[in-house]
């Protein structure tokens, strides 16, 4: 050990208290080892902490709630009359991913990305990969996000997924996995740019030589490549951020990545089909649209070609962009790729695509819809986190080890009635990180999400949202069933 | 810009202004009524008028008794015209146009929401509302006001947000005079006496006017107040200020130049703007003041919706391109 580190630790030892008693528990703790000395690339953030004192974090972690409260990055407490809103936790004690892990992490991404999309592509017109047998044609033709009016259709560019977030965790021995892919609508990257905010506003002293990768120019990438799928030949094309409205519960991300790119934010009533184009209202009549993207699933953009009783969408703009004259993010169909059966088939599909084995592993996958994995996941449902193929948000799913013998049943039941709508996981012991309970640190378990562009080439923002489980002991981290979210810091060096 | 997004801009502006014309009635009605002499009747009903509520309240409150029409005014969010409903609609409009306002104006508007709500808590707690909150709520909107100046491009958006401001409050000091000056005149108690400055003196204090009148005027005289109020072109509370301003915003947003209309929305306000530039206050006087005020009322109401004609509820015409086509086919 050099001076300086030891100097540093003489430093902490007076304020010791803080990180007292804290416990990894036997899991992977993103901040400490197991001896609970601070892991070397959090070793600087350690240090800060003990600085700070204990007194000065609890008001930094007030300043922060109260300028989240004050900004309005809130959600309404549903049934609650006088009008009470919350805000989403947050913990102003960063997570941190080494420059070498992420290195990993980057490369992993960019790999699964590139093979989604050309799966993708291909599933929509010559069905390689079905025709070899690779994957189940069944298991793509029955899947509820495969559109049969994609078929034969290629989208601006070739590209399918512009936009994605890929769920990852962290086991027990500290490899990451992929849990799922997103790429229909991926939300939270807004919070990613939020909570950096809020750190730099609250406890600016942190970032001080802590070598934290930048995560505010992902707005200016997003803005460049929606204008890359702009119909050719528009060096000015309108861009416009389509949202189901102000009830939803990602429209303040909707608001705010339409603000930081300066395009529009529409809803449906805002657009028109006219003249073979889209059209928006606008107080000096209506203006022609030439990129979409679009915060509403497929089943909601076009009432005339998908749910007729859809009132999100536009009516006719499909035929727009079949013809071409409008690009719409992602792609429509796209959601194929993230059904949660196919996932457990994506190492074939970048083994098949690419010739290259997954950089970043998927979590063990029993498909239901294979007899053999159905008849072993019954067997051992108290052991598996059961999951349908089509939610998200944390529903429709089982933890086995935290179960009533009453859910297993229901599963049961539901696995039995409809076996291709479901997967098994093993449990996981996701990694875990220290957050601040009252005036102590405990031990949450966490994901991560970061986001991937893929215009003409491909952006991995050097960051992404961390999901903290804040209910203790809990493994849902989905911000509907409690959970929160911390700046996760990526490090240059 | 988007019509909706426009639109909300327009009536985010409207409802701040709102909520600042109601805090403003119920401050100075507070003051007034400390000056008043024993055995005067507390006059609180006249507040209801100004907005226009006198059904509703009647509906849910017996008695105009001083906390029924407060918590009326303030609070009640079955009034839609409520300090609290209206921050609550200036906050709904602001964040449906939330990628157009600066953060700023933002954060100013959700703190002027937080703390009326915060208000509202307390006085379910049985805290009633002190003299501070209404001025606070007056400060609010001032703030609002001074972030839209000072952040926001004074560009087509900020137009509208003017124009829906102005027009609102036109609306509110033409209502305050009117109450006011019903119920004052015939009170031949008071002619004379110091109670007479001392309400006439209310009536401009609730406009913020007190000072420019008495720079203007000196003498409180009820003709010169309703001079001031209606006919004055500098300050910022007399209707024709508000007309002309709110022209001149209207013809920002279109183009067409001031003194030619290019839709019913600028004809109106051209109409009105015109008359207030020509008129006497003897001639508003004879005319009858309650009429020439209740003309202004409607004609502006008409303003309002001729502007939501115009810009707000653009009509597709999917059907005008095929025609030409096939005519020249």
């Amino acid at each position: 050990m050099d001076e300086g580190v030891r100097g540093a630790f003489q430093l902490t030892d007076a304020f010791f208290m803080l990180f007292d008693g804290y416990n990894t528990g036997g899991f992977h703790d993103e901040m400490f080892n197991e001896d609970g000395t601070p892991r070397p690339c959090a070793r600087l953030l350690y240090e800060r902490i003990n600085a700070a004192g204990d007194d000065e974090l609890r008001r930094y972690q007030q300043a922060a709630e109260l300028a989240l409260f004050r900004m309005g990055i809130t959600f309404n407490v549903y049934g609650d009359e006088a009008g009470t809103e919350k805000i989403f936790p947050f913990d102003i004690i960063p997570r941190i991913v080494a420059a070498d892990e992420w290195a990993q992490i980057d490369r992993g991404l960019r790999q699964r990305v590139h093979a989604l999309n050309l799966f993708i592509d291909d599933v929509y017109h010559e069905q390689k990969i079905l025709k070899d047998r690779v994957i189940p044609t069944d298991l793509v033709l029955t899947a509820k996000s495969f559109r049969k009016a994609c078929v034969g259709l290629t989208p601006p560019k070739g590209k399918w997924c512009h936009i994605n977030g890929t769920d990852l965790v962290r086991n027990g021995d500290g490899t990451y996995y992929v849990l799922e892919d997103n790429l229909r609508c991926p939300s939270g990257v807004s919070y990613v740019l939020q909570n950096r905010e809020i750190m730099k506003r609250t406890f600016p002293q942190i970032f001080d030589r802590s070598n934290v990768r930048p995560v505010g120019d992902y707005p200016s990438y997003l803005l460049r490549t929606l204008q890359e799928l702009a119909p050719a030949g528009n060096p000015s094309p309108v861009v416009a951020l389509l949202t189901p409205g102000i009830h939803n519960s990602a429209y303040f991300e909707h608001a705010f990545l339409a603000k930081f790119m300066g395009v529009e934010l529409v809803e449906g009533r805002d657009l028109v089909v006219m003249n073979g184009y889209v059209m928006m209202r606008t107080t000096k009549g209506f203006e022609r649209v030439d990129v979409i993207y679009r915060r509403i699933d497929d089943d909601f953009l076009d009432p005339s070609t998908f749910r007729p009783d859809s009132m999100l969408g536009v009516p006719g703009i499909m035929d727009v962009y079949r013809a071409g004259r409008v690009a719409l993010a992602n792609a429509p169909g796209t959601g194929i790729a993230d059904d949660k059966v196919i996932y457990a088939y994506v190492p074939k599909i970048i083994k098949y695509y690419l010739g290259e084995e997954a950089i970043l592993p998927n979590v063990p996958t029993y498909v239901c819809w294979e007899e053999s994995e159905k008849k072993h996941v019954l067997e051992n449902l108290d052991k598996f986190v059961v999951k349908a193929a089509n939610e998200s948000g944390g529903y429709g799913m089982l933890v086995g080890p935290h179960s009533t013998a009453e859910q297993r049943e229901k599963f049961k039941a539901a696995i039995e009635a409809d076996p291709r709508n479901y997967i098994a996981q093993p449990t996981l012991s996701l990694s875990r990180v220290p957050v601040i309970v009252d005036d102590h640190f405990e031990g949450r378990h966490v994901d991560l999400r970061p986001y991937i562009l893929y215009g003409e080439e491909i952006f991995v923002l050097p960051g992404g949202l961390t999901r903290v489980a804040l209910k203790k002991g809990s493994l849902v981290v989905n911000s509907s069933q409690g959970g929160g979210s911390k700046d996760t810091w990526v490090l240059s060096c | 810009m988007l019509s909706r997004v426009a639109d909300s801009l327009y009536w985010m502006s409207r409802y701040v202004e709102r909520a600042e014309n109601v805090a403003r009635f119920i401050d100075v009605n507070t003051w007034l009524i400390l000056d008043l002499p024993a055995g005067y009747q507390e006059q609180w009903s006249p507040l209801i008028s100004t907005t226009g509520d006198d059904a509703l309240f009647a509906q849910h409150y017996g008695d105009a008794a001083k906390q029924n029409v407060i918590h009326f005014l303030t609070f009640d969010t079955r009034n839609p015209n409520s300090i609290l409903s209206s921050i609550t609609a200036a906050r709904e409009n602001a964040r449906l146009a939330r990628q157009y306002i600066t953060l700023e104006m933002w954060e100013q508007i959700n703190r002027f929401y937080l703390a009326i709500q915060n208000g509202a808590r307390l006085a379910a707690g049985g805290f009633a509302p002190g003299q501070d909150f209404f001025s606070d709520v007056t400060t609010a909107s001032h703030l609002f006001l001074g972030t839209l100046y000072a952040t926001m491009s004074h560009n087509e958006g900020w137009h509208f947000c003017r124009l829906g401001r102005l027009i609102e409050r036109a609306d509110k000091t033409s209502r305050i005079l009117d109450t006011k000056y019903y119920l004052l005149l015939p009170s031949v108690h008071t002619v004379g006496t110091p109670y007479d400055d001392l309400m006439w003196g209310a009536v401009l204090r609730s406009t913020s006017a007190f000072e420019m009148y008495r720079k203007r005027f000196q003498q409180i005289s009820p003709d010169r107040i309703v001079e001031f109020l209606v006919l004055d072109r500098e300050f910022p509370r007399a209707i024709h200020y508000c007309i002309v301003n709110a022209e001149t915003s209207l013809h920002a947003i279109s183009g067409t130049p001031v003194r030619t209309f290019g839709n019913n929305a600028e004809q109106r306000l051209g109409r009105l703007a015109a008359e207030l530039a020509y008129i006497q206050v003897r001639e508003i006087i004879n005319r009858g003041l309650h009429e020439f005020l209740d003309d202004i009322q409607v004609r502006l109401n008409h303003v309002g919706e001729a502007v939501t004609n115009a810009f707000f509820a653009l009509q597709p015409v999917p059907s005008v391109t095929q025609h030409q086509a096939g005519r020249d086919a």
